[in-house]
């Protein structure tokens, strides 16, 4: 029988996939990625207490994430084409002007 | 007419921005505006305000005794709790014969000034700051309240200062004013403390007012009120007269401050601001009335700066030297007679003495111009010949000072004297040694000035063919003024003709409504005047007798000079060799200025500079500023490195604050 406690720690362990991948991982368009994981983590879970208290509010809430992590996409990836075509590479540790 | 009270003041500070402003916008063009334009703007000023005065004095004339006070209020000035001062003016009869003074002399002397000031780069310019003087002034004799008067008190000083530097480009003009200014500092800082604590004193009571009548009505109604504080009041009203009035020990800027044009010493620091002092003493009678002790110390004092003065006076060369000390030994006779409670009578000799005065300085001023600007007497003599309007002038001017029947200031010099025999303050003994002291003065005073007579018209010629050459008479614009105040030394003393020799002493009468106590209680008020006063003590036979004697002096005096300086004009360079270490003493004006040098001017010089500035400016002050300063940059640097511009240290920074919350809102 698969629980909630399941989903739980599904979700628990994809959101950290997530967040070490942004922390530790150099490459922008993988620190991206893993974004996205933390999005869907954090969906998984809306849709999981939907059906668990049988209410409407967290699909509704899991779509706006959805339309949100699209735009985020659209711009983000825009964004890093940008970077790529100025400065010839999309390694985060490069990107340090902002210090100097 | 109180309707009109404020274009006295006002008309003359009107006049001052119109120059003001042709003054700058001619600045540094050489002289582009008219002198035409600027003389008459300057000289109307002055003039309207004689003419409202003119007005006014009518109008209070045609009033009950008692009543003659009109006031006008222009706006509320400072409002604090339950204290309110009014920018307001008020003119009595004490005000009124100060206005008249004032802008009648005023404006004989912004005449006399077209002539003098001709082609000067600063023509606009001394106009301006002229009438702003005026202005103050008038402001200041006007006021009804202490704070008011402090505004006009503090106005004339600068207007002082800035005249005394008028010529500025000569560094020591610009020190002169520079000393003129801080040595009234000192004083004003005293004046300041007397008004904290009239108004303690009077907020004690319960009414804190600052208004000279409201003042006068506490005191007359509460006296038991000021029985304490009106002796350090009073002290301290006074330490400030001492500056502004040059009397000891602040009277050394007076001398230097001749620095400035001859109209402005005539004007500023013989005939108006000087005898401020005289003025705030009689303005606030009641309150000397209520302080025997510090009646008997402006008595002393004012005695002893006219004999130290005139003593002075007498070994000067600089003929407007002579002239300054003889000013502030003749301030010391009417601070002498409102130290004995005779207010009309120091009053009485002001007016007198703005007349002679200002005759005498102007006099000196169109000999001066004569002689392309020489000031030395020595370099002088026989000028009588080749001047013949000013010599006549300045020789009646002189003739008055000297105490001369019936010139002007005979009536006054010889009230002073007989205020002071008859008076009650201090030890016994006191009023006695202040009379000879004073008799003395007047001796002196007779001697010195004509010694600068005798020196400057008569004699032998001592000035170069090349000065003959220049010497002219000066233009009528400046001899009519000098007519003028020669008849006005003559005249002015038939206001206050005493009883004794058939008078009845209208100036006294005059102003016995502004001075003591309230007028409602006028009874009382005279008595508290005579009671130090001590008037009616003496007889008529004696008061005669007195007359004769201060007379007698005078003529000797006149005599004696005559004698050394025209008749045996090698008699005083003997007798000063004779006498060679107390020559030097008085030459040298018994080395106040040296004393003050060494004792005030130095340490302070050097406590600036070592403690003042190296610590407290330097180390202090800059310590802090910098302090703030290095205390920012060190934290920078500090906080800086947290800004390492690697994405994935913000993030984790960012997490592990997130985890922190969460962790504070689940615990």
């Amino acid at each position: 029988m698969v629980t909630i406690h399941h989903y739980m720690v599904l979700s628990a362990v994809l959101f950290f996939i997530g967040v070490f991948g942004v922390l530790f991982r150099r490459n922008l368009i993988v620190i991206f990625m893993s974004i996205e994981l933390m999005l869907n983590a954090v969906n998984l879970s809306f849709v999981t207490f939907a059906r668990y208290t049988q209410s409407m509010d967290g699909h509704v809430v899991a779509f706006f994430v959805m339309a949100l992590a699209a735009a985020e996409a659209a711009i983000g990836l825009a964004i890093l084409v940008m970077i790529f075509r100025n400065r010839s590479t999309v390694q985060a540790d490069d990107l340090s002007l902002m210090r100097d | 007419m109180e309707q009109y009270i404020w274009i006295i003041p006002f008309a003359p500070l009107f006049g001052a921005v119109v120059n003001g402003l042709l003054a700058v916008s001619n600045a540094g063009k050489g002289r582009v505006v008219s002198e035409r334009l600027v003389s008459f703007i300057g000289c109307a000023a002055p003039f309207v305000s004689f003419v409202t005065a003119v007005g006014v004095f009518f109008h209070l004339r045609g009033l009950p005794e008692a009543e003659r006070v009109v006031s006008q209020s222009i706006f509320p000035w400072l409002v604090s709790g339950d204290l309110q001062v009014d920018f307001a003016l008020m003119i009595d009869t004490l005000s009124m014969v100060m206005v008249l003074v004032v802008t009648g002399v005023g404006t004989v002397i912004h005449f006399y000034s077209i002539g003098y000031m001709a082609k000067d780069d600063g023509y606009a310019r001394y106009f301006a700051y002229l009438n702003l003087f005026m202005f103050a002034m008038l402001v200041l004799v006007t006021a009804k309240s202490i704070p008011v008067l402090f505004v006009g008190w503090e106005g004339v000083g600068l207007c002082s200062y800035l005249l005394i530097g008028f010529w500025y480009k000569d560094i020591k003009n610009a020190a002169a004013g520079k000393k003129a200014f801080i040595v009234n500092r000192v004083g004003d800082f005293a004046f300041l403390i007397g008004i904290f604590i009239v108004f303690v004193a009077t907020l004690k009571i319960g009414s804190p007012t600052l208004d000279f009548v409201e003042l006068r009505r506490l005191v007359s109604e509460h006296p038991e009120a000021f029985a304490g504080t009106a002796t350090a009041a009073a002290l301290l009203f006074f330490i400030g007269a001492t500056g502004k009035s040059a009397q000891l020990p602040l009277y050394v800027w007076l001398p230097d401050a001749m620095a400035g044009p001859t109209p402005v010493s005539a004007l500023i620091h013989a005939a108006t601001m000087v005898t401020a002092g005289v003025y705030m003493v009689a303005r606030l009678s009641y309150l000397y009335l209520e302080s025997p002790a510090a009646m008997a110390v402006v008595a002393t004092v004012g005695t002893v700066t006219a004999i130290f003065a005139a003593t002075i006076g007498i070994c000067q060369r600089d003929i407007k030297k002579v002239l300054a000390y003889s000013t502030v030994s003749q301030l010391g006779y009417m601070f002498a007679a409102v130290g004995v409670g005779a207010f009309a009578a120091g009053i009485f000799h002001l007016m007198t003495h703005a007349f002679f005065k200002a005759c005498l300085f102007l006099g000196a001023g169109s000999v001066i111009h004569a002689m392309s600007g020489e000031q030395d007497m020595l370099e002088m003599g026989a000028l009588a010949k080749a001047m013949k309007r000013t010599a006549p002038t300045f020789v009646i001017a002189a003739l008055t000072i000297a105490g001369v029947p019936p010139l002007a200031a005979f009536f006054s010099k010889d009230e002073i004297l007989w205020s002071v025999y008859n008076a009650g303050v201090g030890p016994s003994w006191l009023p006695g040694l202040l009379w000879v002291i004073l008799l003395a003065g007047a001796g002196i005073t007779a001697f010195y000035m004509f010694r600068a007579v005798y020196l400057t018209f008569f004699g032998k010629r001592r000035y170069t063919d090349e000065a003959a050459h220049h010497l002219h008479e000066s233009p009528a614009v400046m001899t009519v003024p000098l007519m003028i105040l020669a008849a006005g030394s003559v005249l002015a003393g038939i206001v206050g003709i005493p009883a004794v020799l058939g008078g009845s002493n209208w100036f006294h009468r005059y102003l016995q409504p502004a001075i003591g106590p309230t007028v409602h209680a006028g009874e009382a008020g005279s008595h508290a005047v005579e009671a130090v006063h001590g008037a009616g003590h003496g007889s008529t036979g004696l008061e005669l007798a007195l007359m004769v004697l201060s007379v007698a002096v005078g003529v000797a005096g006149i005599l004696l000079a005559r004698h050394l300086y025209l008749k045996n004009p090698a008699v005083p360079g003997r007798i000063a060799e004779r006498f060679e270490g107390l020559y030097r003493l008085v030459y040298n004006k018994y080395f106040v200025d040296e004393a003050y040098e060494a004792s005030v001017v130095r340490p302070g010089y050097r406590l600036s500079n070592t403690v003042l500035f190296r610590v407290i400016d330097v180390a202090i002050i800059d310590g802090i500023v910098n302090g703030v300063g290095v205390f920012a940059r060190l934290v920078g640097s500090a906080v800086r490195l947290v800004q390492t511009g690697v994405v994935r240290t913000y993030a984790l920074i960012f997490l592990l604050g997130i985890i922190y919350l969460i962790y504070r809102l689940a615990g």
